[in-house]
């Protein structure tokens, strides 16, 4: 029973942190039809930013500061990496969001010095805890009502403010909106800053639980939180925070069973039946190709 | 059409370019020192190998318009049919040494009798298994990914990667894949060097490399390739024209993974070993940069693109890695372990950024050639 | 089109930049000023990647030990060491290519690797260029046998996995064991099998995917399976999370690991809290008080040693190993009178060295012939190690 327990406490704080990376994935695909391979690494550089604020301010500068500086990283790789791209094939961009993923991982090995990077103990957040007989950390309990709030936060943003309407139109249809006089390049940036932002907080979570940062720590939470966001229906939010915390739960109970070394085969299995039955994800829109 | 009759000429020469290549290979591994020159050769050797697994992918990315991220999938079933068929039977026991023994217990090379022309027809034969049974499993795969458009299938074909990875990694199928862990102590291009004589890794590993991508030219010249390029232009018109969507997809599907498989062979012969542990998604990720440097739709120009790429990440850089300390006491700034990635990556995103479509956009290198010639007779084209 | 032009001048530009430099340092490279010969040792470490922290400790040693002793008689003319480092990137797909600048270097022998993938991965282009290999802490079978020129001075995980599985049977009267290692990593699943092999008794086995960070699914599998000590001999990266993790969530049951495990970085982690932490390794501190001081003043003296030594002056083992494997390569070298790689390893063989870990010396397949390891635990509070027992298995 503890043991259950634990997996369903693991699995939830694993889903709400897979959630906030893939809202960052899910934004940027619903606009630009960009698979952000980066987004995963700029979670890592977010925890490094964490890491080495601390050693100079004290934690209530550090913390904004750190999302500050990852937003702007976010602002920053969109500027100089994705919008020289804008009228290039698809593909031209996806190979530079991979070349930027590369950069920053190596910038990364290069400034550590491939060492991993102990992340600060956060008051509160990082204390210990005992729910029903598991010890665990209030990081787990909060992740998702914090999860919640900000998805609350954004769908407001998303529906009732102008960026939003800009955004939601600019997912619609990139050239119309265009000529409707939305100015594109300040919605895509938003949509960044948004995602990169969403991202750090994620890494605040991520990062007090499991507290060492190595160039490689943005990789597989990326991947996980992008098949996730597929997995909810890549471009939908709600989809992306549903399939987040289904993937987080059933890696961890993958991880509890025997077969513990088929948890993220199992994952991709999982998407691969969704792709297959309802090739849009769980909340996606249908598609119709016009000849 | 003037390519069309051009192409025979174009051919003859392009067999001569490589009959030239082959020979200077052999030619430079005889006669530099083969100690000084061990990392070119080894460039040389791998760079052969990536080239393959460049083509291999640019003919389903590139030509057939499928964007697959499965490519290290289909290297490492490869990589793993060759290894496991020719291991030679005395050393299994010290490979498998986890399970007690292999659950295989013959080799291939052993089986044809052994000595040189065993080791030639095990290789060979143990390559087109390898690329079979890739094809194979591309051909499972593909039943219900195929379905599937463009980031979808990208998404779908990299998830049975990871899970391939995984069924091959599992400790149940120990006797068989040695689990997690690594196989080794196959033949290897090195075991092509004989004894103190004539040294002939990288002609073989040119050689195979050459003799498949020369298949896949040939492919893409032929029906069926313009039936790939149809499908990548347009799929609704091409299947208006009567072409076979699904037939003509799962043909590409399963010869770029045939030839993915072989080369994962090639990959275990270049790297002395085959672990499931190296044939991650990153490493898609940097077919599918060679690839994109070298121009989508142009094998000439993933071919080139292959051998800069490893040159410039494990040979030309490397010097960044280390602390220089000039004469005058001046400490060169930056340089330190970790260097040569970061300018590494650096390079790359100033190619993709400014070279947007790669070294040789859609053309081959003939065609370099014939444009020229054929602006000089006719003025204009 | 000029645009083009102008980033392909550009670009270019900097390429030569980047030529210039490695042109200067081709010639500047070489300490010979005062007309010395030179003889290069290659180093096959990894410097990034997950074994880093290891490799960078493990180098530490040898660097140390160069300073100490930067020449070496060979054949009745002084020679000036040169340490050619190599990274590996403790990938086994980088570690041939690494393996090949090394032999590409000149070297006259070559220290490493920590890891045993990488090793096994370099060991045949070693083999190959006729070139001697002295594996200073890869525990695996797999590096020395079937390679002729692969050698080390430690020894071997059917040793290591024997000797924790019977200390975990004395000590803790253990009678199920949860095993935790890192898929595809040769050193993990080979000690997790010798430890199965040698433990008389039930035990539950996991492996975890490369770059894993949520660990508490497993750990708490093991107490849930009532499992009486965890075995996991995982790297550095790895363990220093398994401990903090199981400090933070009050883990009463013991871990054992094995050498990768004794580092400051893992001991730092279980600072403060109720971890019962008990680890095999080669060298205990305070084995060789004389080498223990001299170190420590090395790495307090220089800060870049420092901070590759996780930022506090804790001797790990695996440090002790690099020193000897340096001393041991001189000896080599004076054995064989001779620079010449060929001569090295004809020479190797019957090479013996009493280093600060023991004496070492090597059987016919070049592993060393060593029957003790010593098993520390961590006194959390005072943050040191303490020695527990030393274990001999014959």
């Amino acid at each position: 029973m503890q043991y259950a327990l634990s997996i369903i406490l693991s699995g939830i704080s694993l889903g709400g942190q897979y959630a906030l990376i893939a809202i960052g994935y899910t934004l940027v695909y619903g606009i630009l039809r960009l698979i952000n391979f980066a987004h995963g690494d700029v979670f890592m550089v977010a925890g490094l930013f964490m890491v080495y604020l601390s050693t100079w301010f004290p934690l209530w500068v550090a913390l904004p500061v750190m999302l500050l500086l990852t937003a702007a990283l976010g602002f920053v790789i969109e500027r100089s990496a994705y919008k020289p791209l804008r009228s290039a094939p698809r593909m031209s961009v996806m190979i530079s969001a991979i070349g930027v993923s590369y950069l920053l991982q190596n910038l990364a090995t290069y400034i550590t010095g491939g060492l991993p990077k102990t992340y600060p103990e956060l008051p509160l957040l990082s204390e210990s805890i005992t729910i029903g007989g598991v010890s665990t950390k209030w990081v787990t309990v909060v992740t998702p009502f914090l999860v919640v709030v900000l998805v609350f936060a954004l769908t407001q943003l998303i529906n009732h403010t102008k960026v939003g309407m800009a955004m939601r139109a600019v997912a619609k249809d990139f050239e119309t909106s265009q000529l409707m006089g939305i100015k594109i390049n300040s919605v895509i940036s938003m949509t960044f800053i948004i995602g990169s932002f969403l991202a750090g907080v994620g890494s605040m979570l991520y990062f007090t639980n499991y507290p060492s940062i190595v160039p490689l720590s943005g990789a597989l939470p990326g991947l996980r939180a992008f098949v996730a966001a597929v997995f909810g229906g890549i471009g939908s939010v709600p989809g992306a925070v549903v399939g987040a915390f289904i993937i987080g739960m059933s890696e961890s109970v993958i991880k509890g069973s025997p077969f513990s070394i088929f948890s993220d085969a199992f994952t991709f299995a999982l998407l691969i039946v969704i792709l297959v039955v309802k090739p849009t994800g769980l909340f996606g829109e249908k598609v119709t190709d016009k000849v | 059409m003037l390519a069309e009759k051009k192409s025979k000429k174009g051919a003859f020469i392009a067999l001569c370019c490589v009959a030239v290549l082959l020979i200077l290979v052999i030619v430079l591994e005889n006669t530099l020192d083969p100690i000084k020159n061990t990392t070119f050769f080894t460039v040389l050797r791998k760079g052969a190998v990536y080239a393959l697994v460049a083509s291999s992918m640019n003919l389903l990315n590139g030509f057939t318009g499928l964007f697959s991220l499965g490519q290290a999938g289909f290297m490492l079933v490869g990589a793993y049919t060759y290894a496991i068929l020719t291991i030679p039977a005395a050393s299994r026991d010290s490979v498998y040494y986890l399970y007690g023994g292999s659950a295989i217990h013959f080799s291939l090379p052993e089986l044809f009798g052994g000595g040189a022309v065993g080791l030639i027809l095990g290789v060979l034969a143990a390559l087109v298994l390898a690329g079979l049974v890739a094809a194979g499993v591309a051909w499972l795969i593909g039943l219900p990914v195929l379905r599937l458009k463009s980031d979808y299938l990208a998404i779908a074909t990299l998830g049975f990667a990871e899970i391939i990875r995984a069924v091959l990694q599992w400790d149940k199928l120990g006797p068989v894949t040695n689990g997690a862990n690594a196989l080794k102590n196959f033949p290897t291009f090195s075991s092509f060097n004989l004894g103190s004589g004539l040294r002939l890794s990288i002609f073989v590993a040119f050689l195979l490399s050459a003799v498949c991508i020369a298949v896949i030219l040939l492919l893409i010249n032929s029906s069926y390739g313009r039936a790939f390029k149809a499908i990548r232009e347009d799929e609704i018109a091409a299947e208006a024209m009567g072409i076979n969507l699904a037939k003509h997809k799962r043909l590409s599907f399963c010869i770029s993974s045939f030839f993915a498989g072989v080369g994962g062979g090639l990959f275990a012969m270049a790297m002395n070993m085959a672990q499931a542990k190296t044939f991650t998604t990153a490493l898609t990720y940097e077919i599918l940069l060679i690839v994109v440097i070298g121009g989508i739709g142009s094998i000439s120009g993933s071919c080139i693109a292959a051998f800069l790429y490893v040159a410039a990440s494990e040979w030309w850089l490397r010097f960044l890695d280390t602390e220089i300390i000039l004469k005058s006491g001046f400490k060169v700034p930056l340089l330190r372990n970790g260097f040569r990635m970061v300018v590494f990556s650096v390079v790359i995103m100033i190619v993709v950024l400014f070279f947007r479509k790669g070294i040789m956009g859609d053309k081959e290198l003939p065609d370099l050639f014939r444009k020229r010639a054929a602006k000089g007779k006719e003025g204009s084209k | 089109m000029k645009k083009k032009a102008l980033s392909l001048l550009l670009s270019g530009a900097m390429v030569m930049g980047l030529a210039a430099c490695g042109g200067g340092a081709a010639t500047t490279q070489a300490p010979g000023a005062s007309g010395d010969k030179v003889v290069r040792i290659g180093v096959f470490e990894p410097s990034t990647g997950d074994s880093g922290p290891g490799g960078k400790q493990e180098m530490l040693g040898m660097q140390y030990a160069w300073s100490e002793t930067p020449t070496v008689e060979v054949g009745g003319e002084t020679y000036q060491v040169e340490l050619v480092y190599a990274d590996n990137g403790s990938d086994s797909a980088k570690a041939p290519t690494a393996a090949a600048d090394l032999v590409s270097k000149d070297v006259a022998l070559v220290l490493g690797s920590y890891g045993s993938g990488v090793s096994i991965a370099g060991g045949p282009v070693f083999e190959e260029a006729g070139l001697a290999a002295i594996g200073v802490t890869c525990t695996n079978p797999g590096v020395t046998a079937g390679n002729d020129y692969y050698f080390r001075i430690c020894f071997l995980d059917p040793f290591q996995g024997t000797v924790l599985a019977n200390f975990a049977q004395e000590k803790f009267s253990a009678k199920k064991a949860y095993l935790l290692g890192e898929l595809g990593n040769d050193y993990d699943q080979g000690l997790l099998t010798f430890f199965e092999q040698a433990f008389d008794g039930e035990v539950v086995k996991d492996s975890f995917p490369t770059n894993t960070a949520d660990f508490s699914t497993y750990l708490n599998k093991a107490v849930s399976e009532g499992c009486d000590v965890i075995f996991c001999p995982v790297s550095i990266a790895y363990s220093t999370q398994i401990v903090k993790l199981a400090a933070s969530m009050g883990l009463d049951t013991p871990i054992l690991g094995g050498d990768t495990l004794d580092s400051n970085m893992v001991l730092e982690a279980a600072q403060n809290s109720e971890v019962q932490l008990y680890v095999s390794t080669f060298y205990q501190e305070g084995g060789a008080p004389e080498f223990d001081e001299g170190i420590k003043a090395y790495i307090n003296g220089d800060a870049t040693a420092m901070t590759n030594n996780g930022g506090n002056d804790t001797i790990a083992a695996v440090t002790a190993m690099g020193y000897d494997a340096y001393y041991t390569a001189l000896e080599a070298l004076k054995a064989a009178g001779s620079v010449n790689a060929a001569d090295v390893k004809a020479a190797l063989p019957n090479v013996t060295y009493t280093g600060v870990s023991g004496a070492i010396a090597f059987d016919a397949t070049g592993d060393a012939v060593r029957d003790t390891a010593y098993i520390k635990t961590a006194d959390t509070a005072n943050n040191v190690w303490t020695l527990e027992a030393t274990q001999t298995v014959k």
